[in-house]
């Protein structure tokens, strides 16, 4: 493989973090800013998309930023992982940006610039963790995500947004500062290194104990992923404002988190020395539980945004169960679930913040028969919940598919139990909502009220996303390119 | 040697400068800033070329008045000293462009006398980094001490009397310092360093003598510098001096007599007498250190006042240091050495942050932080940016060297160490959001204090670029880590490491 050095990777992790500069500087002219939002995302996109061909091709290019300690520089580079990691995020980035506009001035928000450059800044932290060199540089960027979007989660302003930002940061710093800090540096304390490396740099360097010690130590760490016990904060989160929840808590914060278990389940531990170890099965037995477990609280929740997070603890670890089996199959479903579940996610979130903005309410037990007065909105709703819980022709089903192929290849039935399990749970927290918006009479004036849709700039995004839910499943050859480069290299 | 000598322009620059002002200053207050920032200048170009030249040529020694050692008075300008001298004089440069505002505003006509002491003390600062006599060490650290205890008692409130608590206890320290010097005069006949570095492997058979020197010596910076448990006058002395006074000290006074810890223990004593002769002293000096650092942050979460919280966490410091130090290998070592100059911009950072703070606000309570990063966004932001150094996140610097620190440690096999470490981060992450929380959210509209944080705004100029520089210096010198290492701190090392 070929790394050329290459000015691109940091160019697509700066161009967001320096444009909340003008986005600051525009404070006072909001069409202005917004202008500069959208132009940065494109070009974000742009130059993610300008590295793709080079990465297909087998190659890819490489950054160093600064020699900070031996062996263990800040470094960035594009690999065939990463790159399918900031291909999802830097799409979506572009649909949450332009419904941001539509949303936060339909609702007529406080500090829309604050917002703005906040938003800016995190997606400049996302495509860091995503080109990351080594664990060092992925750290520094999981830390500057969990500290930009502080003030994205603590929007409002009141006190139930601060006791949520205070849970955010305790769960998220502290695990970080007190599992992954010291997981890493005894990592280095054995290896030497910290860089991602093919085949993990572990083997032959840590025994079975000190292995298992440093996977928990990390799959904990990067409490981002929401494992049970440390999903606490993302339910909690839900105070944000809906763009903020649909791309950070529905794709770029907790696809960070999974990214990072993923990283070093492939890159730092090798799926080698994890089988020989037989150290998946710590993997699959913390996913399965959180799983199910997620999938049953989903079920009691009455607020829309809480159940879509419910639903999310429970999707990420899917992708953390497919790679914990250890099989191509289920490596392939694991990684092919984190975009499937991105472009579905998404689609919830901003329809419930749709939802939010045309009929302000929050609670599915308030929306009977909303469905009849936002077709649009509803349908989109109907497709992405498809597509989580895994039915054809939408995305989900590929990636559960697969899975399920990898569990039954690696002999472990009661996995493909858990799958199957948490897919009827799925269905039966998504279906009522859908139901209800449909069929349910509305107690308020009985849909007499004609079509009373969200604004155009909510609608399109969502439209976009839903699509992609379908597009996906038809089309899914470029995901599971990247992804063969990273299951067998 | 440098046939400039610029590095005796660097220590006499202050000192000429204070001279200057005490006896034109009667002219008029108009001078009293020309002064103070010209003979800094002066300081910092001396030490930035002294530096330089080290960097480049290596260390070099030279002899005041060309009195030959061990007789004369030796000055050593080696790597760790020419990082020293430039960290002070950046530091003091800084410092002073902030309290020339904030003195203006408190102190009014005593501003003289204020400005006299500084500069006596940052030419103090200084000569502590040159000098290469054991003896002239106690000296400066005598004029160090009585012009911070006379800059304490300028404060407010009981700074009177926090400024009698700690001469009682500096007092103290220096008597055991002077003490342990007069022991190794009467066992070696010098006081040159380097001197008693060559004849102390040779004294057999006065070991008793020998270690009774070295722990008075040792005693005597600890109190000095605020090792746990001997800190108790730090808290107060630093709470209510002067903000233009606590934004020189608190930076760089317990950081320099670290530094002359690492002078005796390695340039007057060896590696070999600490580590390997005495190696239970070296095990429960780690142990105490750790023990003060979970003791410090403790007691830092039950402050209310951003100063006194500040003034635990360096207590906190003190201990990552010693301990690193003591942990007795290259990677505690480099860690300590790193975060000394880590320590002195991020508490540099804050102090400045929190001098600007009570500028505008009139106090530091937390109460009154409600709203700021709205009214002084800049300020606020250099304060995250500190707060985040102390937490230890990446990239700024506070992180590397609590690498090294922590790397140090399971080297060592110290874990108590390394989970008073983590466990102080865990502390100062806690800390700084809970401020970072009540500075973000707006104040309740009902309970403001008289005009409240309303009608506060940004701080001036002469207060906020210092500070927007020290926070960028924090990401600056974190990223430069791996040169600093390789070309700074690996040569400060004792030999063997």
């Amino acid at each position: 493989m070929t790394m050329e050095t290459s000015f691109w990777p940091l160019a697509a992790v700066l161009i967001s973090l320096l444009g909340a500069i003008p986005i600051v500087l525009s404070d006072r002219r909001p069409n202005l800013r917004e202008a500069w939002t959208v132009l940065i995302a494109l070009g974000k996109f742009a130059i993610v998309a300008s590295l793709l061909p080079s990465v297909l091709e087998g190659g890819g290019c490489r950054f160093t930023l600064a020699e900070v300690v031996p062996g263990v520089p800040i470094a960035l580079r594009v690999d065939a992982m990463g790159m399918y990691f900031a291909l999802v995020a830097s799409f979506l980035w572009f649909c949450t940006s332009v419904y941001s506009i539509g949303y936060m001035r339909a609702l007529n928000e406080h500090d829309q610039t604050r917002y703005f450059a906040s938003f800016a800044v995190a997606i400049s932290a996302t495509l860091g963790v995503a080109f990351s060199e080594n664990l060092l540089t992925l750290y520094l960027f999981y830390e500057m995500l969990s500290l930009s979007t502080y003030p994205l989660v603590t929007h409002k302003q009141d006190a139930e947004a601060r006791s949520a930002g205070r849970k955010y940061l305790t769960y998220l710093l502290g695990s970080s500062v007190a599992l992954t800090l010291p997981a890493m540096i005894l990592i280095y304390t054995m290896t030497g290194t910290l860089d991602f490396t093919v085949g993990g740099i572990l083997a032959g360097k840590a025994d079975a104990s000190t292995a298992s010690i440093l996977l928990v130590l990390l799959v904990f760490g990067f409490a981002k992923a929401a494992v049970m016990p440390l999903h606490g904060w993302l339910p909690a989160a839900m105070v944000a404002p809906t763009p903020v929840s649909s791309f950070l808590h529905g794709v770029a914060v907790v696809k960070v988190g999974v990214f990072s278990i993923l990283r070093i389940v492939f890159f730092v531990f090798g799926t080698g020395l994890l089988a020989d170890l037989n150290l998946g099965a710590v993997l699959t037995a913390l996913a399965s539980v959180t799983i199910i477990g997620a999938s049953l609280v989903a079920l009691t929740q009455d607020n829309l945004k809480r159940r879509l997070a419910y639903s999310t603890i429970g999707q990420l670890s899917y992708m953390i169960l497919g790679a914990g089996m250890l099989t191509e199959a289920g490596m392939t479903g694991g990684l092919l679930h984190l975009s499937m579940h991105a472009f579905g996610k998404i689609t919830l979130f901003l329809c419930a913040g749709a939802i939010y903005v045309a009929a302000h309410k929050s609670n599915i037990s308030e929306m009977d028969g909303l469905g009849r007065r936002m077709p649009v909105t509803y349908a989109a709703f109907f497709l992405a919940s498809l597509s989580i819980i895994g039915m054809p022709p939408l995305g989900g089903f590929l990636s559960k598919w697969s899975m399920v192929v990898g569990a039954i290849d690696g002999g472990r039935l009661v996995l493909v139990a858990v799958i199957l399990v948490s897919s009827l749970l799925n269905a039966a927290y998504f279906f009522p909502i859908v139901y209800r918006g449909f069929f349910a009479r509305d107690a308020e004036d009985g849909g007499e009220g004609g079509i009373r849709e969200a604004p155009v700039l909510c609608l399109i995004p969502l439209g976009v996303s839903a699509l992609f839910c379908l597009v996906l499943f038809l089309w899914p050859t470029l995901a599971l390119q990247l992804i063969q480069r990273v299951v067998s290299p | 040697m440098s046939f400039l000598n610029l590095h005796m322009y660097g220590l006499t620059a202050p000192l000429v400068g204070a001279m200057l002002l005490y006896a034109a200053g009667r002219l008029g207050s108009r001078i009293t800033l020309p002064i103070v920032f010209g003979s800094l200048s002066i300081s910092l170009a001396a030490s930035v070329l002294v530096f330089a030249e080290v960097l480049h040529v290596g260390p070099f020694s030279y002899t005041v008045g060309n009195w030959e050692p061990p007789y004369g008075i030796e000055l050593v300008v080696d790597h760790l000293g020419a990082l020293m001298i430039l960290l002070i004089s950046s530091v003091s440069l800084a410092a002073a462009l902030s309290s020339s505002r904030s003195v203006a505003a408190d102190l009014h006509e005593r501003r003289r006398p204020f400005f006299t002491l500084y500069l006596i003390l940052i030419a103090g600062l200084y000569g502590l980094a040159l000098t290469g006599d054991a003896f002239n060490l106690y000296v400066l650290l005598e004029i160090t001490s009585i012009t911070t205890y006379g800059l304490i008692a300028l404060g407010r409130g009981r700074a009177a009397l926090s400024s009698f608590n700690y001469i009682v206890m500096g007092s103290i320290g220096a008597c055991f310092y002077l003490l342990g010097i007069g022991y190794l005069y009467i066992l070696t006949g010098t006081l040159n360093m380097a001197d008693l570095h060559r004849i102390i492997p040779l004294l057999d058979g006065r070991g008793a003598a020998l270690a009774t020197a070295f722990a008075f010596l040792m005693v005597g910076l600890w109190i000095k510098m605020a090792f746990f448990p001997l800190h108790v006058w730090l808290p107060n002395a630093y709470t209510d001096m002067p903000d233009g006074a606590a934004v020189l000290i608190a930076p760089l006074m317990t950081k320099v007599t670290i530094f002359l810890m690492i002078r005796v223990m390695f340039s007057i004593f060896s590696p070999v007498y600490e580590f390997i002769q005495h190696m239970g002293v070296q095990q429960t000096i780690v142990g105490v250190a750790a023990v003060g650092i979970v003791c410090a942050s403790a007691m830092a979460l039950g402050q209310r006042d951003l100063r006194r919280m500040l003034a635990y966490i360096i207590i906190a410091e003190v201990g990552y240091m010693v301990g690193g130090l003591w942990l007795a290998n290259a990677k505690g070592m480099t860690g300590a050495i790193l975060h000394i100059v880590n320590d002195a911009l991020m508490t540099l950072c804050l102090f400045l942050a929190a001098a600007a703070i009570a500028h505008r606000c009139g106090g530091m309570e937390f109460d009154r932080l409600q709203g700021l990063t709205r009214r002084m966004p800049l300020t606020m932001a250099a304060f995250i940016v500190g707060a985040l150094s102390m937490i230890g996140v990446p990239p700024t610097c506070g992180f590397f060297s609590k690498w090294y620190l922590l790397l140090g440690g399971i080297e060592a096999g110290q874990w108590l160490y390394v989970g008073a470490l983590i466990f102080s981060s865990l502390v100062n992450a806690v800390l700084f959001f809970r401020i970072i929380e009540i500075a973000f959210f707006p104040a309740a509209a009902a309970g403001d204090h008289g005009g409240g944080p309303q009608t506060v705004r940004e701080a001036p100029q002469a207060m906020l670029q210092p500070l927007l520089v020290s926070a960028a210096a924090l990401i600056g010198v974190g990223l430069a880590t791996g040169p600093i290492v390789e070309r700074v701190v690996r040569f400060a090392l004792p030999v063997g490491f």
